[in-house]
């Protein structure tokens, strides 16, 4: 188990070293970070100013391995746009996306699994006819047009939940909603998937012949066994969520790190798009590695040998 | 032998599984007694309905299977129109069942001591700790060493005979009256196999139960059951204490399985062991008459109509047209 | 020498019936949505009763013909700078169809071709591209993306061009497990001991047996196309004005879509009907190709 954890681990660093690399060069390639920093209009001699201070003008190599060096000293940079330092920026915005990409995981379980559960338990049927319709429309709808209509009919309309801002819980609430509706139906396959497998099991039979009542047989008995791989994407999922919020966060005003991935992006912030982009690698491989770990731990004949 | 001691009585039990080609008719009018401290066993050869028969008891046949029946009694209390709640207030409590194959019939996530205690507990409202000390009580019982130990430890922890005996521990915690059990031993090393028959015979005596054991296994028959019903395409076709039956069968299937299995101190040495021609017939569709009559010695034109069911004191039935071998 | 033929891939074919497909309610259903769809794409310039472009600026935020002020003049309404709807409706099919294809097709080939190496050669080639696959994942594309177009600047072949060289992952994992079980197939065997070339192989005994599951892939990625230069597009930072990307469109509506809620919900619900059909089709077409699934 050890030496699996240590393996995945150096996978994880070399994996987030291959990513900065590749946003390095696209970044440095694919235009001149001096004429971006010195912004519209700038003279020439101002540019090759910027240029010499910033130390782009040294090979490409040298500014990737100097950038390196600083970031595993702790110097994250300074933000261009910001004018403060990259790090404590970034992860002052983090703490937002968290608590938005797990509550948009929190809205896709909830409405998965019971979904899900009831497809499988009256496989073939309407019911499961209509919870396969629901995951496969749910999937064709583009978040930001959900997350308008949403805004629409709560904010507008009847007025229950505020537009944007990160103020308060319900700040959350939709925002949530119209990023973990989209991930959900892939959930509700899967449990669907793992627990018509399971209902079939012989344990099932013994719990039902021990006279246990529907609900702990279903979910104390199955669930607990199908639910198995549903963990596993739970924590990719999070990986997902957490880098493709940028949409949601800009509609609802969110100070997140989408949000200021966007700001980042369109002020050509440089220091501050490579730190977010190392991060969210980092933070998916991690995700990865602990859905790993996840479905080895629930799994009693493999934790507990 | 009072009333009262019957502790299931089955009356024209019938199951019909719904397939693509049609209902199949897995148990076709079967009906026995079970008493107080008594055990029957069910013997047939494979898809003869035996199992069948015991889900349907149990109510926890498929989806696809519909079951009917005139009497379904256990403790005097007819379940056939019992509703869901009713029965599941008996079932792991007033009547309890083991399965065949007992690696697969625990679930791997959970530990033994839970296993054990959940039913307990609910049918009781018993405590954690009351529900504990019943189940290494009965670990005890069934013959596993450090019981407290094996409550922590998971399924996949155990060998294929101790699995087997804490199922039966777990049949046993709520102190049920009835025992169904399907094929214990079958899956089972043949050493451990006497072990858990033992197992079983001894518990019964102690504990008074009335069960119900299946096998296709003659030889378990004669060990461990005093009453025997012979199943051949869903009926019952032969039935009575089990010495009698073994001496005089009088239903030529149940001869015909005799003959098939040597019998030490009896079969002669060097006697060719018997065969039953022909095989069992399908179970769709119209059937008429006796289903063994294609593969019967003795078969005459009158065997496809109606079979009449003989009776002779104890206990004794046969359905067939020959009133003795 | 000619390979003998192979029992296996004799019997493949039969399994793909007129009479199951027939029967497959989603693809006939999906597919045909997504005809019409194509058709109007194709006919837009015949069907479009206005020039897409053209600003009537008398007749801004004109409600479609079902609301009281509408006429059937601007049968969808016009947006807010007097451009008739529908005619931007049809020619915004034009827009996500390509790119739906586009991307697909790209990012097929560099999938399909990395996926298939890795499966039939393994070894180290499948841990160069299992790497590759671990590390484009752990990429948040959307970001990137941005990243991309606003450096090199938006237009519609840039946003081509970045997504179908992202969204190639998926292809190759598929392509790669499919790739390995056909490999292990007798006749693949026997074609390799027969001599053939490795091409010639992978041509004529892999390919066939793995386009389906291609297909399948496809669309999926096409429709998670569509909706991505949606999204980029939403952003500002993909198709640009004055293209009818209907992304674009919604984006150009939100601070009217209050009293002008048709400028949202045509082009949301054009993009929404786009993709249930696709991915309709998609999971008929799966059942389709593999029958007797769990699913």
């Amino acid at each position: 188990m050890l030496a699996f954890m240590i393996r995945r681990l150096g996978l994880a660093v070399l994996v987030a070293l291959t990513v900065s690399i590749l946003a390095f060069l696209l970044l440095h390639l694919s235009g001149d970070p001096a004429v971006a920093l010195a912004g519209e209009g700038a003279r020439q001699a101002d540019i090759d100013m910027i240029r010499k201070a910033y130390g782009l003008d040294r090979p490409i190599v040298v500014q990737y391995a100097d950038w390196l060096w600083n970031i595993l000293n702790g110097h994250f940079g300074t933000s261009v746009y910001f004018k403060t330092d990259a790090g404590p920026l970034i992860f002052s915005k983090l703490q937002t996306t968290l608590v938005l990409g797990l509550a948009a995981l929190g809205v896709a379980l909830l409405i998965s699994i019971p979904l899900g559960v009831l497809a499988a338990l009256y496989k073939g049927s309407l019911a499961d006819r209509l919870c396969l319709a629901v995951a496969v429309l749910g999937q064709a709808l583009p978040n930001f047009f959900f997350a308008l209509l949403l805004i629409m009919l709560f904010s507008i309309t009847w007025r229950v939940l505020p537009v944007s801002g990160s103020g308060t819980w319900q700040h959350f609430v939709m925002p949530a909603i119209a990023l973990g509706y989209y991930v959900a139906p892939a959930f509700m396959r899967l449990i669907r998937a793992g627990m018509i497998e399971v209902l079939g099991a012989d344990y099932i039979r013994t719990a039902r012949a021990k006279g246990l009542p529907a609900g702990k047989v279903i979910f104390k008995h199955a669930l607990r066994n199908a639910i198995v791989p549903v963990v596993a994407l739970a924590a990719v999922q999070l990986g997902y969520l957490l880098g493709g919020s940028v949409v949601i966060e800009t509609i609802f005003a969110l100070d997140g790190l989408g949000y200021l991935a966007y700001q980042s992006i369109t002020f050509k912030d440089y220091p501050v798009m490579q730190l977010i982009v190392l991060l969210l690698s980092v933070l998916y491989v991690l995700l990865t590695l602990a859905a790993d770990v996840a479905n080895a731990w629930l799994d009693p004949r493999i934790r507990v040998s | 032998m009072s009333v009262s001691d019957i502790v299931l009585d089955v009356q024209d039990l019938r199951v019909d599984i719904d397939t693509p080609r049609g209902p199949v008719h897995a148990v076709r009018g079967v009906s026995f007694q079970v008493r107080r401290g008594e055990t029957l066993c069910l013997v047939g050869e494979s898809g003869c309905g035996k199992s069948m028969t015991s889900l349907a008891i149990m109510g926890l046949l498929p989806r696809a299977a519909r079951r009917g029946t005139t009497r379904l009694a256990v403790l005097g209390e007819d379940l056939s129109r019992a509703g869901r709640r009713r029965i599941n207030t008996l079932r792991g409590n007033k009547m309890a069942m083991i399965f065949q194959e007992p690696m697969t019939a625990l679930n791997p996530a959970y530990n033994i001591g839970e296993q054990l205690a959940e039913h307990y507990r609910h049918h009781r409202r018993a405590s954690a700790a009351q529900a504990r000390e019943r189940a290494v009580e009965l670990l005890e019982k069934v013959g596993i060493a450090s019981a407290g130990q094996r409550l922590g430890q998971y399924p996949h922890q155990l060998s294929g005979g101790l699995r087997q005996r804490v199922m039966i521990a777990m049949a046993l915690m709520c102190g049920p009256e009835l025992l169904i059990a399907d094929e214990p031993s079958t899956a089972l090393d043949v050493t451990i196999q006497a072990q858990i028959l033992r197992l079983l015979a001894d518990l019964q005596a102690e504990l008074g139960i009335a069960m119900v054991l299946i096998t296709h296994d003659l030889g378990v028959v004669a060990r461990i059951a005093r009453q025997v019903a012979v199943m051949y395409a869903g009926q019952i076709v032969e039935q009575g204490p089990v010495a009698e039956l073994f001496a005089a069968p009088r239903h030529p299937y149940t001869e015909g399985l005799l003959a098939c299995i040597p019998v030490p101190g009896r079969t002669p040495p060097g006697t060719p062991l018997g065969t039953i021609p022909g095989v069992v017939p399908a179970l769709t569709g119209e059937l008429r008459g006796c289903a063994f009559h294609d593969r019967c010695r003795h078969a005459q034109p009158l065997c496809r109509q109606e079979v009449p069911v003989h009776q002779a004191p104890p206990g004794r039935q046969w359905r067939c047209i020959r009133e003795a071998t | 020498m000619a390979a003998p033929i192979p029992p296996v891939l004799a019997e493949a074919p039969a399994r793909l019936t007129w009479q199951r497909l027939r029967h497959n309610k989603a693809l006939l259903a999906g597919g045909a949505i997504l005809l019409l769809i194509i058709l109007v794409a194709l006919l837009a310039p015949w069907l479009s009763p206005h020039d897409p472009y053209f600003q009537d600026l008398t007749h801004r935020t004109a409600p479609p013909v079902w609301y009281d002020k509408g006429t059937w003049l601007h049968p969808l309404g016009t947006d807010q700078l007097g451009r008739d709807y529908m005619s931007r409706l049809f020619y915004g099919a034009r827009i996500s169809l390509l790119i739906g294809a586009s991307v697909a097709l790209i990012s097929g080939l560099i999938g399909t071709a990395l996926g298939m190496a890795a499966g039939y050669f393994g070894g180290r080639i499948d841990m160069v591209v299992s790497f590759l696959v671990t590390t484009r994942l752990s990429m948040p594309v959307i970001l990137v993306a941005l990243a991309t177009v606003a450096i090199v600047g938006g237009s519609l072949w840039v946003v081509i061009m970045v997504l179908g060289l992202l969204k190639w992952d998926r292809f190759a994992v598929v392509m790669r497990s499919a790739t390995q079980q056909v490999r292990s197939l007798e006749y693949v065997s026997a074609a390799q001991a027969a001599g053939a070339s490795t091409w010639r192989i992978v041509r004529s005994e892999v390919l066939p047996n793995v386009v389906p599951h291609l297909i399948v892939i496809a669309t999926l990625e096409a429709a998670s196309a569509i909706l991505l230069e949606a999204a980029l597009s939403f952003l500002g930072l993909g198709v640009q004005p004055p293209l009818p990307s209907w992304g674009l469109m919604i984006s150009e509506a939100k601070a009217y879509m209050f009293f002008s809620f048709w400028l949202i919900a045509i082009p949301g619900s054009a993009l929404a009907l786009l993709i249930f059909a696709i991915n309709l089709a998609g999971d008929g077409l799966h059942q389709w190709l593999t029958p007797e699934d769990k699913a």
